[in-house]
């Protein structure tokens, strides 16, 4: 971490970036928020460990528009976003210096509590370079956690550690991969129609529609929403009837179909914990299956699926006939 | 003569066809006097590519049990390629409504042309029988709008 | 003071409801949220904080006002019915009620809110003491003890048992209707005060402990509205409205049309500061920037709400936006940006 500051405030000093764009460290050992640093000095607060989650891509479209350069920190999942907003000029590269950061997997302080940890005062470990050990500090006694145990989900199924785009590269990262990222979908395929719809049913029924999925998503760049306009009489709110939940997450989801690189943002910023990532995977799944093999993000000349078609593609009835 | 007491389920169902080829083959199917079931409203719309997802759920929400979304086969779009971008949308869209558990059948995508008013008459019928047998359609839609 | 051993509980719920609706954290999709208890309900009691807070039994995320059918000039309005049966809403927290008492302020003021005032009369609060606090809690800030909640009926859980001291006439009344079930505990008033010193002892070591709102009441509009600590502060949010919907105290709503089959029903739902669309009227919208929105939010909850309503905060300090803002961003954090601008102890 002292390296990634270090190397901030020389290129502050130098004019090679007017600001920086990180992590600063929150008042909870846990609760880091992203934020610009204007000053070397401002750089005092910044951190970066287990919990720096937050994908920082998507505020290079406001960094974009300022002047100067923007160095950002980027870790290796939140390279394929910045990718796919330059695919779709969002985002402009000249504006941006970008320090590929090392990543060993982030930590989710939900599966921590889910140890049956509470009263948190203090964390060590977190560190990108730590130990395999966290030791958590609470005011109910002193605990140790697992690394490994307490990942967001999305990192058990990693693209990999390699920086898709980046200027330089700070840091170690450790392979995290240990799932197969369609198994969750393929468990809920292999259900009963009756049992999806019990399965949804349930799940998108602890939704709020508080829009934290939408609006941390980078895919979702649109200046104004279809859900935010205001021609529509259902409430946009609030689920009156279950069927605007369905509504919102499956046209969320398609709206970002082809586009998504599965960086796992809705998912780790759901308040009710509802598994957002399925509905991305399982287009992300059907893409790869019936056009082929694709990753948004991987390479910003490649043609998205839903933007291109073969004479041959199969036809819609095909989801129907497949049995 | 006996009376059925249960009232025949009448399927709402909504069709959205293409200004230029399915838009016209119900025209022909017209002309040339051959039935389709009332049950189907239609909607024209430039292009089946113009065919958002929404407009599909929507229809859904308000009170519909089928959907169905007709145009030009493929290579003939007279836009060149909308329906080619149609159809991996809607393939997309038909597996998802298929993933969080809705009846398969329900939504459709066929290729009519202007000249198929024959095809288009046995496509809507065959479809409303299609939609009749599934029944009504509880799982996507509002219940503020059922009447 | 009466008892019930942990083992009766279920007992107790099936008592109350068998005549009265009850409400307690259940667990659903492994998330805790109030909800109607029935037979099959995983009930959590032990569950410091539920996802939502328990505002919505009172005033729901999206309710019916009325419905117009008819047609042409032949227009009937069919209000909604009233909540007309007595409800139990079990569990809970300090912090919760004082949320209600928030609203209180805003929905039974005049002009008093029907629907809202119909489900206050028929409800019952049964609270309980916070008996493992955790570190986003700063109910104390509010003057709000986690050991001694209010409402009609105060808890806590001790390792074998539940004792329940009614508080207000509905709370004895409450009692008087369950007493079969419970066991007279008037001697047993230290066990329970032994649990408030333990529980008060940990809220002394809570981190937020002394957070303090010095500079912050009615008077005090000018001097933070124009701060510029906001255009840092409000950068990292995100525009979603989980704050504002999790919140015990956020009381905004809008009022929409929705066309049915049978009519238009006029319906509210739950609005949030943080939306764009927030306030828009046919004019355009008075905040426009997010900076604003966001100002909007704190501004409301530390100053003017305490300055149209004798001081009261509306904040009660559960700490849910501490633990669900998906860019970390909390009041706490805007207190203490403040703090270290204008003086006062540092946290």
């Amino acid at each position: 971490m002292q390296e990634l500051i270090k190397r901030a405030k020389e290129l502050l000093a130098d004019g090679t970036a007017a600001r920086v764009l990180g992590w600063r460290r929150g008042d909870l050992p846990y609760n880091p928020e992203p934020a610009f640093f204007e000053k070397e000095e401002d750089l005092d607060r910044f951190v970066y460990d287990g919990f720096c989650g937050a994908n920082l891509s998507k505020m290079m479209i406001e960094a974009s528009r300022l002047e100067g350069k923007t160095l950002v920190f980027l870790k290796p999942c939140d390279t394929y976003s910045f990718n796919q907003l330059l695919k779709e000029h969002r985002v402009d590269r000249e504006k941006a210096y970008i320090i590929g950061v090392g990543c060993r997997g982030k930590l989710d302080i939900e599966k921590i509590r889910a140890q049956g940890i509470s009263g948190i005062t203090a964390i060590s470990g977190a560190e990108n370079d730590g130990p395999d050990t966290l030791k958590v500090r609470t005011i109910y006694g002193d605990r140790t956690v697992n690394y490994g145990s307490a990942l967001l989900g999305r990192c058990h199924v990693c693209k990999g550690k390699e920086h898709k785009i980046c200027d330089e590269q700070i840091g170690r990262s450790r392979d995290t991969k240990d799932a197969d990222p369609y198994e969750e979908v393929r468990a809920v395929e292999a259900m009963t129609p009756e049992a999806r719809f019990a399965f949804f049913q349930k799940e998108l029924g602890k939704c709020i529609r508080c829009n934290a999925c939408r609006n941390v998503c980078p895919a979702c760049s649109c200046r104004k929403c279809v859900f935010d306009s205001t021609s529509f009489d259902s409430a946009q709110k609030a689920n009156v009837d279950s069927f605007e939940e369905k509504m919102f997450h499956i046209i969320r989801s398609f709206h970002v179909a082809g586009r998504c690189t599965d960086c796992g943002e809705c998912s780790r910023v759901c308040p009710q914990g509802i598994p957002l990532h399925l509905f991305n995977r399982r287009y992300i799944k059907e893409i790869n299956e019936l056009y082929g093999q694709f990753q948004a993000g991987e390479d910003p000349e490649a043609t998205s699926p839903l933007t291109d078609y073969l004479a041959e593609d199969p036809e819609p009835g095909i989801i129907e006939e497949r049995g | 003569m006996q009376v059925e007491d249960k009232k025949e389920f009448r399927p709402k169902i909504v069709a959205f066809c293409c200004n230029w080829c399915s838009y016209a083959g119900a025209d022909l199917a017209g002309s040339s006097r051959l039935s389709y079931p009332a049950d189907v409203k239609i909607i024209r719309v430039p292009c089946s590519c113009r065919v958002n997802p929404m407009f599909i759920l929507r229809a859904f929400e308000r009170g519909a049990d089928g959907v169905i979304l007709c145009g030009c086969h493929p290579g003939d779009c007279h836009y060149s390629t909308g329906n080619f971008y149609t159809r991996r949308r809607m393939t997309l869209l038909f597996s998802m409504l298929d993933f969080i558990g809705i009846e398969k059948g329900r939504v459709r995508v066929e290729w009519v042309s202007a000249a198929e008013g024959a095809k288009f008459s046995a496509t809507m019928n065959e479809f409303a029988e299609k939609i009749r047998s599934l029944g009504e359609n509880v799982r996507l839609g509002d219940i503020r709008c059922r009447s | 003071m009466y008892k019930i051993t942990k083992e009766n509980l279920r007992a107790l719920f099936r008592e109350i409801a068998g005549s009265r609706e009850l409400y307690l954290p259940v667990e659903m999709g492994g998330q805790v949220n109030f909800g109607v208890w029935d037979e099959d309900a995983k009930v959590r009691l032990d569950v410091l904080k539920t996802v939502k807070s328990p505002k919505d039994i009172f005033f729901p995320q999206a309710e019916t006002l009325y419905t117009c059918t008819g047609s042409g000039k032949n227009i009937r309005i069919k209000p909604q019915e009233l909540k007309d049966r007595d409800f139990v809403v079990f569990g809970m927290r300090a912090c919760d009620v004082r949320g209600v008492k928030v609203l209180d302020q805003v929905f039974l003021s005049d002009p008093q809110d029907t629907y809202y005032a119909a489900r206050r009369a028929h409800g019952i609060l049964v609270s309980m003491a916070c008996g493992r606090p955790e570190e986003s809690c700063f109910c104390s800030t509010f003057g709000i003890d986690a050991a001694a909640p209010e409402g009609d009926v105060a808890a806590w859980m001790t390792e074998k048992d539940l004792f329940l001291k009614p508080l207000t006439e509905k709370g004895e009344q409450f009692i008087t209707s369950v007493e079969s079930l419970l066991t007279k505990a008037e001697d047993e008033a230290e066990t329970v005060e032994a649990e408030q010193k333990r529980i008060r002892e940990i809220l002394e070591k809570l981190p937020y402990r002394n957070l303090s709102l010095d500079g912050w009441d009615g008077g005090a509009t000018e001097e933070k509205f124009d701060s510029p600590i906001w255009e840092t502060l409000y950068r990292p949010c995100l525009a979603c409205g989980t704050c504002t919907f999790v919140c015990p105290t956020c009381q905004c709503y809008d009022i929409k049309d929705y066309r049915t089959a049978e009519g238009v029903q006029r319906y509210r739902c739950w609005d949030s500061c943080m939306y764009s669309d927030f306030t828009l009227m046919a004019g355009g919208n008075n905040r426009t920037t997010q900076l604003q929105r966001f100002r909007q939010r704190f501004m409301h909850k530390l100053i003017y709400f305490p300055a149209n309503n004798q001081g009261m905060y509306s904040c009660v300090g559960c700490g849910r936006c501490v633990e669900k803002c998906p860019s970390s961003l909390n009041i706490v954090k805007v207190i203490k940006a403040f703090e270290k601008q204008g003086g006062g102890a540092n946290v």
